[in-house]
């Protein structure tokens, strides 16, 4: 299974090597889809981990142990559906397609799982329909 | 024998039941498949439709007379500024008046939505106070049912095509047409192309004053040509204009809208304009209208412009087709560029299947124009001059 994660490092652990740890002690594949992270300040680590459902959760559990604060969830940006007009504002906006528009019906589908969480999506809606939840700041 | 009808017969066939209606997306492959002359003696009427931002959208109101009666001026609905140098309690709201406490976040499109969702609106006005007219400031609260009238009047509406913008310098820009990458990031286009009211009627046939409409989901009417109205634009051999050519100027009453088919829009750094829903009704009353309304996204081209440029005349970087921006992505100066519409062509869509079904059930007649629009109107420019004069 794969399950997108937001962790939060508190400044004394962004020297500690999490990210090997999931890889070697919990055979996770982790991708990193966003990373805002400097030593000795707090900073966020936007990851995709692949395991099963023993791995994520002894992860999980090692994780809430070290500090780190996980948030979890498909994406942190959240769409809503009854408000969107389908205009496709947002669809050249997204580096990943995560936010696309259906050839043949065209209506905006979102893909959390695609979502790089980088937030353009949320000032490109006319409506407001896109609302960021996930606390990265954005530039 | 050549197809031809009347007005008064398609009335009539729409009376009975009997009008044979279809989208302008439905009506490509109809043609294709009868040829031009067999599909204009089957189909009655195309509907055509389009729901996209149109920042020249605003709505008059009469609030009715306060005792003692105010000749208002300054006049506030919600906090957004209204234009009232009208008689005593007329006003206009434009869509894109931004609110004096929430700026763009709120606007007259946001008021005109309240109004129509039944929601009530505070009214503050002053003046100057008159003999006949005493009172020097009013507070009150105002909603869709209370004022006599309040009715959408748009200066300009449904582009008869519009250019696609795109970006080549290196900063992000915030503009109507959304938010352009930097380096060409994206190219974003609006109208409705293939379903675009002026499109589908390109010679403004059976398009002009007195056109009953849908609009925002009550019967409306074109009420004169739209302002920047230029129909004398260079045309190409299907007679379509790849910039803008004709628009229009539309109203309706508020009280039979929907907001389902009327949305404010926030433009970030730019402000607000408003999602309009038209849809107009285009009578098949020969060949040359059906071969019109048989247009299709492959033949409707328009121009890019960089928007980087900061000038009146934005140099294009090349013209393209609707099947190719609809495409997703485009391939301009060598390079793939990812494309997004501004105009929602699910709404559109579903604005002309309405449309059609109020025809099919005998709610929605056509009407004959009372007058047609000019064919060679051309665009003027608005010069610095340092002296008054001609």
């Amino acid at each position: 299974m794969k399950t997108k994660w937001l962790l939060t490092f508190p400044p004394e652990l962004t020297g500690e090597p999490v990210t090997y740890t999931l890889i070697k002690n919990f055979n996770l594949k982790i991708n990193i889809l966003k990373a805002s992270i400097d030593l000795n300040v707090s900073g966020n680590l936007l990851v995709l981990a692949d395991g099963n459902k023993n791995e994520i959760d002894s992860a999980l559990a090692w994780l809430g142990n070290t500090g780190v604060i996980v948030h979890p969830g498909d994406s942190q940006i959240v769409w809503n559906d009854a408000l969107c007009v389908h205009c496709g504002a947002c669809t050249a906006i997204c580096p990943t397609k995560a936010l696309s528009l259906d050839p043949s019906s065209w209506m905006v589908a979102f893909e959390g799982e695609k979502c790089l969480e980088c937030g353009h999506c949320v000032p490109a809606c006319p409506i407001g329909a896109i609302s960021n939840n996930n606390g990265l700041h954005h530039a | 024998m050549a197809a031809r009808k009347t007005y008064d017969e398609i009335n009539q066939k729409i009376k009975e039941g009997n009008a044979v209606v279809v989208t302008a997306d439905e009506v490509i492959d109809i043609v294709a498949e009868k040829g031009v002359r067999e599909a204009a003696k089957y189909v009655d009427v195309v509907t055509t439709a389009t729901f996209g931002p149109m920042c020249s959208t605003g709505a008059f109101m009469n609030f009715g007379h306060a005792d003692p009666p105010i000749r208002m001026t300054n006049v506030l609905l919600n906090n957004v500024p209204a234009y009232a140098g009208l008689a005593a309690v007329d006003a206009y709201i434009g869509a894109t008046e931004a609110s004096l406490d929430k700026g763009i976040n709120y606007g007259g499109a946001h008021v005109i939505c309240d109004l129509v969702d039944g929601k009530s609106i505070r009214l503050s006005a002053s003046s100057p106070g008159t003999d006949c007219y005493p009172r020097k400031n009013i507070e009150t609260w105002i909603n869709l049912d209370d004022v006599n009238e309040a009715y959408l009047y748009n200066p300009r509406n449904a582009y008869q095509n519009y250019s696609a913008a795109t970006n080549t310098s290196d900063r992000p820009l915030y503009t109507y047409m959304g938010i352009l990458k930097p380096g060409m990031g994206n190219v974003h286009y609006c109208t409705s192309g293939q379903l675009n009211p002026l499109l589908n009627d390109p010679h403004y046939r059976t398009i002009g004053i007195g056109t009953r409409i849908f609009l925002a989901g009550a019967q409306g009417f074109v009420s004169w040509m739209g302002t920047q109205f230029s129909s004398g634009r260079k045309r190409n051999a299907k007679g379509l204009p790849d910039a803008p050519g004709g628009t229009l100027a539309v109203s309706g009453d508020l009280r039979s809208m929907t907001t389902e088919f009327l949305k404010p829009a926030v433009f970030k750094d730019y402000g607000i304009s408003m999602f309009v829903g038209i849809g107009v009704p285009i009578p098949i009353l020969d060949e040359e209208v059906m071969s019109c309304v048989s247009v299709s996204d492959k033949d409707i081209f328009t121009t890019i412009e960089d928007y980087s440029v900061k000038r009146r005349d934005k140099p294009s970087l090349g013209t393209v087709s609707y099947e190719e921006l609809r495409s997703g992505i485009i391939t301009l100066q060598g390079r793939k560029i990812p494309t997004a519409p501004i105009t929602s062509l699910h709404k559109s869509r579903q604005i002309a299947e309405l449309l059609k079904q109020e025809i099919e059930k005998g709610e929605f007649e056509i009407t004959k124009p009372v007058q047609s629009f000019p064919l060679n109107k051309t665009l003027k420019s608005l010069e610095v001059k340092s002296k008054e004069g001609r």
